[in-house]
């Protein structure tokens, strides 16, 4: 079953195209990650899909078309995972974490039980529990980036938008961020599109990969038909050697200078 | 002060009460202790003194049914009722209001240094006072020349900001000085040709509560209330536009529009507050920061508190304003200037940052 699907969407910055002409497929349950060097158009495709960027095409999810949604109806169906979420100064971690049931209250409603029941879940969930109380402003990266993590988790939606979920996490962080999210799709049956910087972290932890460059598809598909040497140095200018590791996952390597293996720099 | 804490939540599962932000208790009662501890000194204060005790009888007399005898001479009545008390009255709603349309402008902008004057408000209300004072005309046009000038100089930052930016907070704040420093060029212009009415133009903008009767109050009531109404019921909002326009859009809240009904409603209360007061810079950026510094950020707990403590705040600046230089008056203005600044100072060294 089909659930996002992009097609022939375009984004315009500043007069820029920054996005261009993408068609892409994401199947309900399944995780997708877009690649692609700085300024190919990962993030801004993501905001196209929340709805914080105007773009042209259509973007469906479920069959339903997200553009002409009101932002209520659209934040039940897409939550999000900025980049660099912003940390409001004095609001504590549940406060935060009920953000995230927006969505459900009427327009100048507040919280009810069941909004606390679900925030209540997650603090479980996410083992943000003893930090409930805590200001998001004391946080660690990776305690705030499970914080922001469960207050998408609270909009309850079926698609789940990451855009660098990792990028100010340390190794061991990260992995442990990405093997919750996968869980958690698993668990909950979530459609989850992210934007990676790590090449063979995306490869480990996507279904399918999407090589996003000056805008355009350059390539998708399963991580060893994107993550190629071929490919990675026309398109990043990188000097890389791919190897697979023991369980039949691909591992990029940079390599420096005129190493053997190589056949060029960059293009 | 745990004694006051609420009962706790009903929680599913039995886990550990939950407790989303809101009103402390304790902060409440001591703002509203506050508030009717100066109301009280507003009111037994002044050129006639009057006796606190015969002062509260005359409160309580105001119940329906009740008849007591206070020992207040018809005089003394008539000092309290139809000069102090609409003064006072006017003193909380202004004050007030100019608290909550500050934490409204500084939610909706993210900027601790938008106040209610921001965006032309103020430039606008003191064109289209000069113009009523210079005219010449009945003095009844003043407040109305003042509200109509307060929300076209808004009107001409919006139309401005939006015509170079777009929807840009910057660009909108950016507009608003531009829209300013031309009214105020106009009103110079103005001014510099009738320099006979300078010197009441001039008082207009120090700010002050003159009242003549209870009909300043009731003109501006209707405004302030569905002003700060508004402003209320959007606490909630207020706080999640705290995470920024573009997080706040993906959790399903209509950014634009909530920052346009927030500064509509800030607008029109500054402006209808202004109207019957003059200029009172000040208590729109000094009380919700107060606040925000002892009670919390939230907005849940920064608009209610800054409307009460904005009513006291302006109403013991009136009361200095009044008795400081009697039998003259200092423009009130000036005194929560005076006043505010060292004191803000004071809470901003004596607490950590908030914004």
């Amino acid at each position: 079953m089909n659930g996002l699907v992009v097609s022939q969407v375009g984004v315009s910055l500043m007069g820029k195209l920054v996005v261009d002409d993408v068609t892409l497929t994401v199947p309900v349950g399944s995780w997708t990650t877009l690649v692609g060097p700085n300024g190919a158009g990962k993030s801004t495709l993501l905001r196209a899909v929340a709805g914080s960027v105007r773009h042209s095409g259509a973007i469906e999810f479920g069959e339903k078309p997200l553009a002409g949604m009101r932002s209520r109806e659209r934040a039940r169906m897409v939550a999000v995972v900025p980049q660099e979420a912003t940390r409001p100064a004095g609001m504590t971690v549940l406060d935060y974490v009920l953000l995230g049931r927006t969505p459900y209250l009427p327009y100048l409603g507040v919280e009810s039980a069941e909004d606390l029941a679900v925030a209540d879940e997650l603090l479980d969930t996410l083992e943000l529990r003893d930090l409930a109380e805590r200001p998001v402003m004391s946080l660690s990266g990776g305690e705030f980036q499970r914080a922001v993590l469960a207050r998408a988790l609270a909009q309850q939606a079926p698609l789940l938008l990451l855009d660098e979920p990792t990028s100010s996490l340390d190794l061991g962080h990260a992995q442990q961020v990405l093997e919750l999210v996968d869980e958690l799709r698993a668990e909950r049956g979530l459609t989850v599109v992210s934007a990676l910087h790590d090449l063979t972290t995306a490869g480990q932890f996507a279904d399918h990969l999407v090589l996003l460059v000056d805008g355009g598809v350059a390539a998708q598909g399963k991580a060893q038909e994107v993550l190629t040497e071929e490919l990675l140095s026309a398109h990043y200018g990188a000097r890389v050697r791919i190897l697979t590791d023991p369980e039949g996952g691909v591992v990029v390597v940079p390599l420096r200078g005129n190493s053997e293996g190589v056949s060029r720099g960059a293009g | 002060m745990s004694s006051v804490s609420p009962p706790p939540v009903d929680e599913p599962g039995g886990t550990p009460e939950l407790r989303p932000v809101r009103l402390p208790r304790r902060w409440l009662l001591l703002a509203l202790a506050v508030l009717v501890v100066v109301v009280l000194l507003a009111m037994v204060t002044g050129p006639a003194g009057l006796p606190l005790k015969s002062v509260l009888v005359e409160i309580v007399n105001q119940i329906p049914g009740v008849e007591l005898d206070g020992g207040l001479s018809e005089r003394d009545a008539a000092v309290l009722w139809k000069l102090r008390a609409p003064r006072i009255v006017l003193g909380m709603l202004v004050g007030g209001m100019l608290a909550i349309a500050g934490a409204g402008y500084q939610g909706v902008f993210r900027n601790p240094l938008a106040d209610p004057y921001l965006l032309g408000v103020a430039a606008g209300a003191g064109l289209g006072a000069t113009f009523a004072i210079v005219s010449g005309g009945n003095r009844v046009i003043l407040p109305l020349a003042a509200f109509v000038g307060g929300i076209a100089g808004v009107a001409a930052t919006y139309a401005l900001g939006r015509s170079v930016g777009g929807r840009s907070t910057t660009s909108l704040i950016l507009a608003g000085v531009a829209v300013a420093a031309f009214l105020t060029a106009v009103q110079t212009y103005v001014n510099q040709r009738n320099v006979d009415s300078l010197r009441e133009v001039y008082g207009w903008i120090l700010g002050r509560l003159l009242t003549a009767g209870w009909s300043e109050v009731l003109t501006v009531l209707p405004y302030i209330a569905i002003s700060a109404g508004v402003l209320l019921a959007h606490r909630r909002l207020l706080d999640v536009l705290s995470v920024g326009h573009d997080e706040a859009g993906t959790l399903g809240v209509p950014a634009a529009r909530v920052r346009l009904l927030v500064v509509l409603a800030a607008t029109l209360g500054t402006a209808a507050a202004v109207a019957v007061s003059g200029l009172i810079g000040f208590v729109g950026i000094v009380v919700p920061h107060i606040v925000r510094m002892l009670a919390g950020t939230s907005y849940r707990i920064v608009l209610p508190l800054s409307a009460l403590v904005g009513a006291a705040f302006l109403v013991s600046a009136d009361l200095a304003a009044r008795t400081m230089v009697s039998p003259g008056e200092l423009p009130v203005g000036v005194v929560t200037a005076f006043i505010g600044a060292p004191f803000f100072t004071l809470v901003l060294r004596a607490s950590r940052r908030v914004w």
